[in-house]
């Protein structure tokens, strides 16, 4: 493993990270938007790892913050999932440009 | 060149370009397979960096949860088959410009940065130093965060 530069894997973690904000920028939809910030944390949990794997290979502080992030984000999807879905019934659409009055 | 960087390149590309189809694509079905396929590759890189439990979370609680929660909800709120609006046009130019920026800004930093590593070489940790460490309330352990 350690024949591979540690700028390959960043590059690869900085082009998916990059991918994610145009997808999150360009659509208005409100389940694309998750599924986008999904892959956001998931290369930053690419971006950990390789940080411990290469830089600190004797502290696991790197691995414990990924297992973090795995854990809040599934926890962050089940909640932003719960309240699309409560949107729909509400409004008929999941466009973030429908929902836009505070208090219904 | 070794084995080892073919299969990190090739997962690599696996990854890069099904998140490319996966944002490409209009039908929000098929982007949610390919977060899938990019996800799956993403395990992959953490299986050949050889953090085996990781790797195994990933594919669980992505691959196995949120994917499927996902699929799930497109089902509930989505015609199948339907095709999202095409962003407008200057707001899809807003986007590839802010991030092609980003990119090149990131990539100049990257390769003008020097990496200075502790010089230690160690594996992936244990699933029992896991254990013992997530319970640990002195240096480098980690009971607060998880409470």
């Amino acid at each position: 493993m350690n024949h591979i530069p540690l700028s390959h894997i960043l590059c690869v973690s900085t082009r998916l990270i990059l991918y994610r904000y145009l997808w999150f920028l360009t659509r208005r939809n409100l389940i694309t938007i998750l599924m986008s910030v999904e892959l956001i944390l998931n290369s930053v949990n690419l971006n950990f790892i390789a940080f411990n794997k290469y830089l600190y290979p004797d502290k696991p502080d790197g691995f414990f913050f990924s297992v973090f992030i795995i854990a809040i984000a599934a926890a962050e999807a089940a909640v932003a999932i719960a309240i699309i879905i409560h949107l729909y019934r509400h409004y008929r659409s999941i466009d973030v440009e429908d929902a836009d009055t505070m208090r219904f | 060149m070794h084995t080892g960087q073919i299969m990190f390149y090739l997962l690599s590309a696996l990854v890069l370009v099904s998140g490319l189809l996966s944002v490409i694509s209009r039908k929000i079905f098929r982007s949610a397979i390919f977060l899938l396929f990019s996800l799956t590759g993403i395990a992959g890189i953490y299986f050949q960096m050889q953090y085996e439990f990781l790797a195994a979370v990933q594919i669980i609680v992505y691959v196995g949860g949120i994917v499927v929660l996902i699929i799930f909800s497109i089902f509930l709120t989505q015609q199948t088959g339907s095709v999202l609006p095409a962003a407008a046009f200057n707001r899809k130019l807003f986007a590839v410009l802010a991030s092609a920026l980003g990119f090149g800004f990131m990539i100049f930093q990257l390769n003008n940065h020097v990496f200075t590593s502790s010089g230690k070489n160690s594996p992936g940790p244990e699933v029992a130093e896991i254990g013992r460490q997530m319970l640990n309330v002195n240096e480098s352990g980690y009971a607060l965060p998880l409470k």
